[in-house]
């Protein structure tokens, strides 16, 4: 899959960072960060839910759900303290909002190295994106499967 | 040393009292010259998020280390990062960070690679500034850049390598990472990429002792009754061991360097960097698993 296969919204998000000096792509990042949008009110009460990603040492946690119609939403939460962290939960709720399975089960898995942020954040810290993205697909599979 | 210590009681139990200053002390001397206050944190964009008023942000993975080689800045590189921050020789430098002041100390411990004379930590860290409703600004603080001298980095003193450990082994060592960790648990659970070593356990003789063991509630270090019930009866170090601490990647170790070295006045601790990252794959070393601290392998 190349840039004219990846979902849109992801390789805009691409096209954003790349274009950036590395100081700018971090000021993107706080953006998205202050953008990842409210856990729904249905989950808000059921901690429960959602599953926490172990690879991230701050507390995130996932929830990717079908809708009626088959498509995917991914729901996050992040504390304010770990912006960052939030920042990377935020591309990808973003960027799967309303995909189908098949795209994002193809989404490659070195999507989130390809943001030019191993530079600027470090790619230790990349791999918590990484480590997100691989957990919203096996969610997605098991609700497929489920 | 151009700022006077901070005189609280509970910072004159430890060891070295002037290594710790309290929230109150430097809420009163913000702005004092020849003192600068440095961020780490491990969240890179936290800083941005709000920062103490005319503090500096130092990232430890994106500025400390060489981007090249895994090591730390050579002498020219420290001296024009920190330079370039405003930090002279002679500053007194506290540095406060996240969660528990892990990424501080870590800072702090790279400034004494480098012998930097009057380097702080600030007792309980961004969390407990935050809780006591001090201020913060988003404002980025206005730095003059200055020369800061040349210093070779000093790798004997307080940092081990591998072939250190191995010569060490017999004489205390200290896992400070999780019990899943310690015991080899959790590079074998499914579904967990963690930046991995090849091989889950510990270094043989390792004693586990978690770095947060030294933290209280509020981000503050323990007493020092405290941390002597757990290093020294718990653990059994002695005055003149010399000990190694170890984690993954060097980090929460260098909290725990900070403890057995400033709070309790061990004089021959070193961090072992390479931590578990390198040991547990590195070859031809020995390995323990489980919860038991395992036995001097035969040489």
């Amino acid at each position: 899959m190349d840039a004219t296969t990846l979902p849109a919204a992801l390789a805009e998000t691409r096209e954003d960072f790349l274009a950036l000096g590395l100081k700018d792509r971090l000021t993107l990042l706080l953006d998205f960060s202050n953008e990842l949008p409210e856990l729904p009110e249905r989950y808000r009460d059921h901690p429960d839910l959602l599953e926490r990603v172990e690879e991230c040492q701050s507390p995130v946690f996932i929830f990717v759900e079908l809708d009626d119609a088959g498509l995917v939403h991914m729901h996050a939460t992040a504390p304010a303290e770990a912006p960052t962290t939030r920042g990377f939960a935020s591309i990808l709720a973003q960027g799967l909002e309303g995909l189908t399975p098949d795209e994002v089960m193809a989404i490659p898995a070195d999507y989130p190295q390809s943001l030019g942020l191993n530079e600027a954040v470090s790619p230790l810290r990349v791999r918590g994106m990484s480590g997100m993205l691989a957990r919203a697909k096996r969610q997605l599979a098991e609700r497929l499967a489920g | 040393m151009p700022v006077e210590s901070d005189p609280a009681a509970k910072l004159a139990e430890y060891a070295h009292p002037e290594r710790l200053v309290t929230t109150e002390w430097l809420a009163e001397r913000l702005g004092r010259p020849g003192l600068v206050v440095v961020e780490s944190d491990e969240d890179v964009l936290l800083y941005e998020t709000g920062h103490i008023p005319g503090a500096v942000k130092v990232d430890w993975h994106t500025e400390l280390n060489d981007p090249v080689v895994r090591d730390y800045l050579d002498g020219e590189g420290f001296a024009a990062l920190v330079g370039s921050k405003g930090i002279a020789r002679d500053s007194t430098v506290v540095i406060y960070g996240d969660r528990n002041n892990w990424w501080a100390a870590y800072a702090l411990w790279v400034f004494t690679l480098f012998g930097h004379p009057d380097v702080r930590l600030l007792d309980g860290g961004r969390d407990k500034w935050i809780a006591e409703g001090r201020a913060l600004t988003t404002e980025p603080p206005s730095v003059t850049p200055v020369e800061y001298p040349v210093v070779e980095r000093d790798d004997t003193t307080v940092r081990a390598f591998k072939e250190d450990v191995l010569a060490h082994l017999g004489k205390p060592l200290i896992d400070v990472r999780s019990p899943e960790e310690y015991t080899g648990e959790r590079t074998h659970m499914p579904a967990y990429p963690e930046e991995g070593a090849l091989r889950g356990g510990h270094i043989p003789t390792a004693a586990s002792v978690p770095w947060a063991c030294a933290a209280a509630e509020d981000g503050t270090f323990k007493r020092r009754a405290e941390l002597e019930a757990i290093y020294r009866d718990e653990v059994g170090l002695r005055d003149g061991d010399e000990v190694i601490a170890y984690c993954r990647i060097g980090e929460r170790s260098s909290h725990t360097w900070f403890v057995l070295t400033h709070l309790l006045g061990f004089e021959h601790v070193r961090n072992y960097d390479g931590s578990w990252t390198e040991w547990g794959s590195a070859v031809r070393v020995p390995i323990a698993v489980g919860p038991e601290r395992g036995e001097v392998p035969g040489r």
